[in-house]
């Protein structure tokens, strides 16, 4: 991916949004990358959670809420648990998946998911998939 | 003991088998729990935004109808309820302008809420408040020879202050399968995501991930993958359909609540452990065992 960085991105106000909804200081990463290295989702993520962080530093906002990775993240708090740094990264992932969904843009559509499989698939998983990934 | 009970909505359908094992487990324990009145689903998942009170109601609504109970503990089985409780009742405790908001938007509810509630997971009531020795003189029908590899996911270790075992290796369950005369197996992936709610419309991660969570137990010698979460239990049962459609070598491993481990060895009816529910079916594994 070719990255173009500027002052203007770097000190965007969704750099700041995402650090505010997140309660986050991004620059507190120094992307050892042991967020990535435990991440149970880094194998089908687009962008590894440390190189989110990176592009979120830089204020790489098309990068971010175009990624896969905001969705694919599941707050399992494993990065959170082990960065030396107290980065809580699943508080800055769902802060840029609520950049999406306070824009009304969707991730999961319910009518898309099988009717055997709605039946199926108990009220836990699909609460937790409809408040992570709708709006 | 009396404390009140937040059974949530998937024990109330999908989870039986985990409902009626916890409740039975608990009455033999001497803990009476009271199922709250009116009780609403916690909202499952915490909200990590900052700014997002509207979702720590739901949870804080709970805790106030177990104090109009009169009771100062919430117990959930539940570790998705639990977490979800807990974590808004951490926020509340530490947020005194943010309750505040919170009691005056809830203006109708008889009392407010003053972070007066501790929400206890079920497993914590049995190792802080019953003890392991105390469970242990209970067993009627200990489960020799029955190997047990743990799985707690994420919820009952993480984040850490919400935590009630060490995030990396806890021990609560293996303690507990020992007091249960059962044989608690080492298990690599005893706190690896199972994917949760990816499940739904991403079936095929949870298939991958239900490969190498059962694959790891069965490379020990397990008999049974434990779980204490419902969402754990769909995954790792129900999604062993797709797993074995995706891999040819998979093998298939029975999937069990705690609480069912915990009836059975109380000398509990056949009835509570609700056995129907299982994917892969459990009884010829604990009938071999001679624990049915
Ligand atoms: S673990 Fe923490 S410091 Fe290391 S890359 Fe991830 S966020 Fe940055
Ligand atoms: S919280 Fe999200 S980013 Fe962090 S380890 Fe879990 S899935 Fe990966
Ligand atoms: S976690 Fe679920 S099952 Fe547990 S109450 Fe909350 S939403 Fe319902
Ligand atoms: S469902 Fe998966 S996400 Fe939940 S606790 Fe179980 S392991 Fe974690």
């Amino acid at each position: 991916m070719t990255v173009i960085v500027s002052k203007e991105k770097v000190h965007s106000r969704f750099t700041a949004k995402v650090q505010r909804l997140a309660d986050q200081n991004l620059l507190a990463c120094y992307q050892c990358g042991k967020c990535s290295a435990g991440c149970p989702l880094a194998a089908y993520m687009d962008i590894p959670p440390a190189q989110m962080i990176r592009l979120a530093q830089l204020g790489m906002e098309q990068e971010l809420l175009d990624s896969e990775a905001i969705w694919l993240c599941v707050s399992c708090m494993t990065c959170n648990t082990r960065c030396p740094k107290g980065v809580r990264i699943a508080e800055l992932f769902e802060s840029m998946r609520q950049v999406k969904l306070r824009a009304r843009q969707d991730h999961l559509r319910v009518a898309d998911v099988a009717a055997e499989e709605l039946q199926a698939i108990p009220p836990i998983a699909l609460i937790g998939s409809m408040r992570k990934l709708t709006s | 003991m009396k404390l009140s009970y937040f059974p949530g909505c998937t024990l109330k359908n999908h989870a039986r088998n985990f409902e009626d094992s916890t409740l039975y487990a608990m009455e033999r324990l001497g803990v009476e729990a009271v199922e709250l009145d009116r009780w609403n689903c916690c909202g499952t998942v915490y909200s990590l935004s900052a700014d997002d009170l509207m979702r720590r109601v739901a949870p804080i609504r709970n805790l106030i109808r177990a104090k109009e109970a009169g009771n100062r503990q919430l117990m959930t089985g539940c570790s998705m309820c639990y977490n979800t409780i807990k974590r808004a009742n951490i926020h509340v405790r530490h947020s005194a302008p943010d309750l505040a908001l919170m009691n005056a938007f809830m203006y109708e509810e008889p009392v407010d809420y003053a972070g007066d509630v501790d929400v206890v997971h079920v497993l914590e009531v049995v190792r802080d408040q019953i003890g392991f020795q105390a469970l242990r003189e209970k067993v009627v029908k200990p489960l020799a020879g029955l190997k047990v590899a743990c799985y707690y996911g994420c919820l009952l270790v993480r984040p850490k202050e919400a935590a009630f075992d060490d995030a990396e290796n806890p021990t609560v369950l293996e303690d507990l399968v020992e007091a249960l005369g059962g044989e608690p197996v080492a298990f690599s992936h005893k706190t690896e995501c199972c994917a949760a709610y990816q499940t739904v419309d991403k079936p095929h991660i949870v298939a991958d991930k239900t490969y190498q969570i059962i694959g790891a137990a069965q490379s020990q010698g397990a008999d049974t993958v434990l779980v204490s979460c419902p969402l754990c239990a769909f995954n790792l049962d129900q999604r062993q359909a797709l797993t074995r459609q995706t891999y040819g070598d998979f093998r298939t491993l029975p999937v069990v609540y705690f609480t069912q481990l915990m009836a059975i060895a109380l000398g509990g009816p056949e009835s509570v452990l609700r056995l129907d529910l299982h994917h892969t079916p459990a009884a010829p594994l604990l009938s071999a065992k001679g624990l049915l």
